[in-house]
């Protein structure tokens, strides 16, 4: 099965998820058999590409002239699977694997399955597991096309180790946008790992009661090292920007550790993050439906507790460093 | 402006989900079905306040069987005019993207709208895949969307960020959160809704690549292990050593 994968790439860097999307279809390649090619854009820099080639990435695509739109990305895209015989495209469910997944499936008239969590089978035919439900659930789900895509959730399969000599191409051609981006704005995170791409994340819930008591989460999630997130209330309440907002309406996440600082725990809340390997849940409600889906729980007020978790946690850093 | 929203029928967002027929078929029993939200708050209010502002009229399409009827007439109700329903089931993104695609072409549509994906298979396909059928610009996961004239400037949400896109009509759209709030319909829409057409169209004939073939839940957590707060100490050590994740 001659398989394309697709790494994304913002501001001449390669995206986390685009390397474990590419870790992801080296591993298919070996399952299957076949031929793999990597296609990016965006970035010329070796110590950049040389990233994909610690994945598996053999023959690589560099496309000078993309401008990451949806439709020009499609172009690209499509060109190499009809120039490469590509029976399976992977793409990362990321803002940009969404944007094209649809268009490349109706341009190449084939079948789509994103959300993807584990490796394709070969059993019922061609079948892959995607959760569904945001997040309550998955299915197994097959696809019949002769060209299959699948686009892999960020955090479920992790990088593994595969050191190829990189042959890189680079690929000539324009492509039509058909949009015009006008202005490019950058979220204030603070240089934290973007929300869908964190292994460490520190939520607060309206437990917190005000937006001027975010400091405790704050001084955990630096010391951690985490991404902030909040629940629905809380962005809605505009305590927090709305880019923070994990849940089933907001972003679905699964980073190695979720701790959720005064959050009841709804079922709308925790269809969003449980996928996360470790929830720790701190509440001073022992009845929050949280603690039930919970790994860790402590029962007691955030704001007695969290100053004496971060400071216990520096300690721990210090004697660990 | 003359606008064609996407409407899906989905289960409430505080529906326990379960499987019957040995994991193959949701279970509808006891679900209330409510307008998939991203349709609704964002896609279909952002375009009646565009009809308010700039004329036109608002029409909803949804693929789905008799069963969704009342959802559509909840939409009809928020201020659609009239609505389409393609009379299948959307099994597959292509199939449903080739019902809309097949009746929105040569119709006229200034925007044709989608909420950026649907709660239930969050599959955010469907549009793209319109898009691309109908040969239009395309512009995902939108928080916001002005048009003037013959043209249109949205905000589209990226990783870490966001881009200011101008695109000409027509074009396809999905909406994300920031787009517009939510709308409650008044008893006077409620009522007119009865009234305002529902028209029910055949399905055309197109391919369907991909099917559900069974359905599993996340593995149950263990019990909680409760952590005393005054040994945060403990919380550290079981992190770092028991779970592995700091």
């Amino acid at each position: 099965m001659n398989v394309l994968v697709f790494a994304d790439c913002q501001d001449g860097k390669i995206l986390k998820s685009g390397i474990e999307a590419v870790s992801y279809a080296s591993r298919v390649v070996e399952q299957f058999g076949g031929t793999l090619v990597t296609a990016t854009y965006g970035t010329e820099d070796s110590s950049e590409l040389e990233k994909l080639g610690e994945v598996g990435a053999e023959t690589l695509f560099v496309s000078k002239t993309n401008q990451g739109t949806p439709w020009s990305l499609t172009e690209y895209l499509s060109a190499l699977v009809r120039e490469r015989n590509i029976e399976l495209v992977v793409l990362s469910n990321d803002f940009t694997g969404k944007a094209i997944l649809g268009l490349l499936g109706s341009k190449l008239d084939a079948g789509a399955v994103n959300n993807a969590v584990d490796f394709p089978k070969n059993e019922n035919g061609f079948t892959v597991k995607s959760q569904m439900f945001s997040g309550k659930a998955f299915g197994e789900v097959r696809i019949t096309s002769s060209i299959k895509i699948i686009a892999l959730l960020p955090n479920a399969v992790g990088t593994v180790s595969n050191p190829k000599s990189l042959s890189i191409k680079y690929f000539e051609g324009d492509f039509n946008s058909r949009i015009k981006i006008v202005e490019e704005k950058k979220l204030e995170t603070g240089g934290t790992v973007p929300l869908p791409e964190a292994e460490l994340v520190v939520s607060g819930g309206r437990g917190l009661k005000g937006p001027e008591n975010w400091g405790i989460v704050e001084d955990l999630a630096s010391t951690l090292g985490a991404t902030t997130a909040c629940s629905r209330p809380v962005s809605d309440l505009d305590w927090r920007p709305h880019h923070e907002h994990v849940g089933q309406t907001g972003l679905a996440i699964r980073p190695n550790l979720y701790i959720a600082i005064g959050i009841s725990g709804a079922i709308q809340h925790l269809a969003g993050v449980n996928g996360s390997k470790t929830i720790v849940v701190v509440n001073n409600d022992p009845e929050a439906p949280f603690f039930k889906a919970a790994d860790y729980g402590v029962v007691a007020d955030a704001f007695e507790f969290i100053p004496k978790f971060t400071e216990a946690l520096k300690a721990h850093k210090a004697n660990n460093a | 402006m003359k606008i064609l929203v996407a409407i899906s029928k989905v289960p409430d967002s505080t529906s326990k989900i379960s499987f019957k027929d040995n994991n193959t078929q949701f279970d509808e029993a006891g679900i209330q079905f409510i307008v998939n939200p991203y349709d609704e708050w964002y896609a279909l209010v952002r375009a009646l306040e565009l009809k308010e502002n700039l004329g036109g009229a608002v029409t909803t399409i949804t693929v789905g069987e008799a069963n969704a009827d009342p959802v559509i007439r909840k939409a009809l109700a928020i201020g659609a005019d009239d609505a389409v329903r393609i009379d299948a089931e959307p099994v597959d993104a292509l199939f449903t993207a080739n019902q809309i695609a097949s009746f929105a072409r040569d119709k006229g549509y200034d925007l044709i709208m989608f909420g950026k994906e649907t709660i239930n298979y969050n599959g955010s396909q469907v549009g793209a895949m319109a898009a691309g059928l109908l040969d239009l610009p395309y512009v995902s996961n939108a928080s916001s969307l002005e048009v003037s004239g013959s043209s249109a400037r949205l905000e589209r949400d990226i990783q870490g960020g966001s881009q200011v896109i101008d695109v000409d009509l027509p074009a396809v759209i999905s909406a994300s959160k920031g787009m517009a709030e939510q709308r409650i319909p008044n008893m006077k829409g409620i009522m007119s809704a009865r009234k305002k057409k529902l028209e029910v169209v055949a399905p055309i004939e197109a391919p369907r690549h991909t099917e559900v073939l069974s359905y599993s839940l996340p593995e149950a957590k263990s019990e909680v292990k409760l952590i005393d707060p005054d040994n945060p100490t403990e919380l550290i050590e079981l992190l770092h050593k028991e779970a592995k994740v700091i």
